[in-house]
């Protein structure tokens, strides 16, 4: 597998990417406040109004860096990326299969069955943990439901009827996560999910942390050649990224939906992190972004044993590795895709 | 000489050394633009970036040097660069001496004959002449070695070109070959040589998942 390189976050508004000979060299105020050589990154995301030169854009597609620049709340306004990679011939075969009713409900079918695999394992990790709780009464019903929509998604089923089941995992997935919430519960409860905006304070999490998981997937779908754009299980939308939706969704729970129970579980965010608008949404202080940022960082070098690739790989690379496997299955390689399995 | 194949059909001429190596290998690199550096890889850019000049042609008798030198052929309908081209203006005058640059040392393989064979073909339909013979100089013994351009071999270079260009119009990528050429391959990590012969693997791997489902 390749090696992990490092993703360079920047949250200060103010600040100011340039280039120095080989390095990426982060400004503020005229001074320099940061430098990295390019070839230790693989991605740079900027939050906010950040500024970034064009002599900077060159030299990080040049060299295969991703740069995505996002608001301060995590919302996608652009990635600039260098000439595509891989061909043309893949593209198009994908895009066929995205044309075609029955491939794409297979691979959505898969990339559903890894999520909700993924979901229960969640919520497995709760009832072990807390055999006692009252509310455990509603994860087992939960529980039992994940599993048989995974009996359902193998049986081979229409596109419809896998979007279908995705949406009915995803509501009751989210409607059991407040009893997963342990500690501070007043601070954190969540009122179904929302996204536009984020109405309170673990829908803000995890709508920050599913943006970070957005540019892995987006440039991972872009490093082996697929079209990020061209999704089976979401549908074609103007400027959304699709597929990468596609491949997030079996990280959602072991990546974004666990990193953010457990900081609030170990209270490494807390109420005080978080502002309301008057509209009523729901954003992250800078400070805490950066301290969600570090979790993340820490979360992506922990090394996990891909079960198909049989070998141990940190866990930020796991959206690369499904990609490349994703892309081996559009080419002919290997029969099935097999989505990441949680274990 | 005209051949079967006209300028857009034209496929790189390095990769006929890629492809002798490992077809996958060249369809990974020339089908679907992925390449990865290693150690060794590096090491032949480096080199590279010494002996690739085309704008510096140096006369030391009884030798003209062209460097980077634009070659092609349409009955190979491949095209390239040579590193080096010598033309004699001693006694043997006219003589052509192609010299393929390569790290390492001479290798138990054809790969680097067939690419310097491929370049020997294009040079001689672009200059209608016949060339008995061509240099492989390699960066470790820091010597030419002779390369006979014998029938055998360039019969051999037709065969790859024919199949390279085969796979490409069919876009695509060979099936993995594992070997123990893959330990050393810059590519193993994308070609992933074992996963085809893993299906059944796969297979599993699903149908565990849908049993523990079962067991809820």
């Amino acid at each position: 597998m390749r090696k992990m390189l490092n993703v360079l976050y920047v949250t200060n508004p103010d600040a100011y990417l340039s280039r120095d000979g080989e390095n990426v060299v982060v400004r503020v105020d005229q001074d320099e406040a940061f430098r990295v050589p390019v070839h230790y990154l693989e991605g740079i995301v900027t939050f906010g109004y950040v500024g970034a030169s064009p002599a900077l854009l060159g030299l990080c597609c040049e060299k295969g860096v991703t740069v995505s620049f996002l608001t301060e709340h995590g919302r996608h306004h652009a990635t600039v990326q260098g000439s595509p990679r891989g061909n043309v011939l893949l593209r198009r075969e994908q895009y066929r299969w995205a044309d075609s009713e029955t491939r794409s409900a297979e691979l959505a079918g898969m990339f559903v069955m890894g999520k909700i695999v993924n979901c229960r394992a969640v919520s497995r990790r709760f009832l072990s943990d807390h055999k006692d709780v009252t509310e455990s009464e509603d994860v087992q019903a939960a529980h039992a439901l994940f599993a048989r929509n995974v009996l359902k998604l193998h049986k081979g089923i229409g596109l419809d009827e896998v979007r279908g089941i995705e949406g009915d995992t995803a509501r009751r997935y989210f409607g059991i996560l407040n009893h997963l919430i342990v500690a501070q519960k007043d601070d954190f409860q969540m009122k179904g999910r929302s996204r536009r905006p984020p109405r309170d304070n673990v829908n803000c999490l995890l709508s920050f942390l599913y943006s970070l998981l957005m540019h892995e997937a987006r440039s991972a779908l872009e490093s082996v050649g697929l079209d990020p754009y061209v999704g089976f299980l979401h549908r074609d939308r103007p400027g959304r990224a699709s597929l990468a939706l596609d491949l997030m969704e079996e990280f959602r729970p072991y990546l974004a939906d666990r990193l953010a129970l457990s900081m609030i579980n170990r209270k490494q965010v807390c109420a005080n992190d978080f502002v309301t608008t008057d509209a009523g949404g729901v954003f992250l202080k800078e400070g805490a972004r950066k301290i969600v940022i570090d979790a993340w960082q820490k979360r992506k070098k922990e090394e996990v044993q891909h079960p198909i690739l049989g070998e141990k790989i940190p866990v930020g690379l796991l959206p690369y590795a499904q990609a490349l496997l994703l892309a081996r299955h559009v080419r002919g390689d290997i029969g099935k895709y097999p989505p990441f399995f949680w274990k | 000489m005209m051949g079967p194949y006209n300028e857009d059909e034209f496929l790189p001429l390095s990769g006929i050394q890629h492809f002798a190596y490992c077809a996958r290998q060249w369809g990974l690199i020339h089908l679907e633009a992925q390449w990865v550096d290693n150690l060794w890889t590096a090491a032949g850019t480096a080199m590279h970036e010494r002996v690739d000049n085309p704008h510096a042609i140096e006369s030391r008798n009884p030798f003209k040097t062209m460097r980077s030198v634009s070659l092609s052929s349409c009955s190979l309908g491949l095209y390239g660069v040579a590193d080096v081209l010598e033309v004699h203006n001693g006694k043997e005058h006219g003589k052509y001496n192609l010299v393929e640059y390569k790290r390492g040392k001479p290798k138990e393989d054809d790969c680097d004959m067939v690419q310097l064979c491929a370049q020997a073909i294009c040079l001689e339909e672009m200059l209608a002449l016949s060339i008995a013979d061509g240099h492989l100089y390699y960066g470790e013994t820091k010597r030419r070695h002779v390369v006979k351009f014998s029938s055998d071999l360039r019969e051999r270079v037709h065969t790859l070109a024919t199949a390279m260009h085969h796979y490409y119009r069919m876009g695509r990528t060979p099936a993995p070959m594992r070997s123990a050429k893959c330990q050393n391959c810059s590519l193993s990590a994308i070609c992933l040589p074992k996963l085809g012969a893993n299906q059944h693997k796969i297979d599993a791997y699903l149908a565990a998942a849908v049993l523990d489902a079962t067991k809820n």
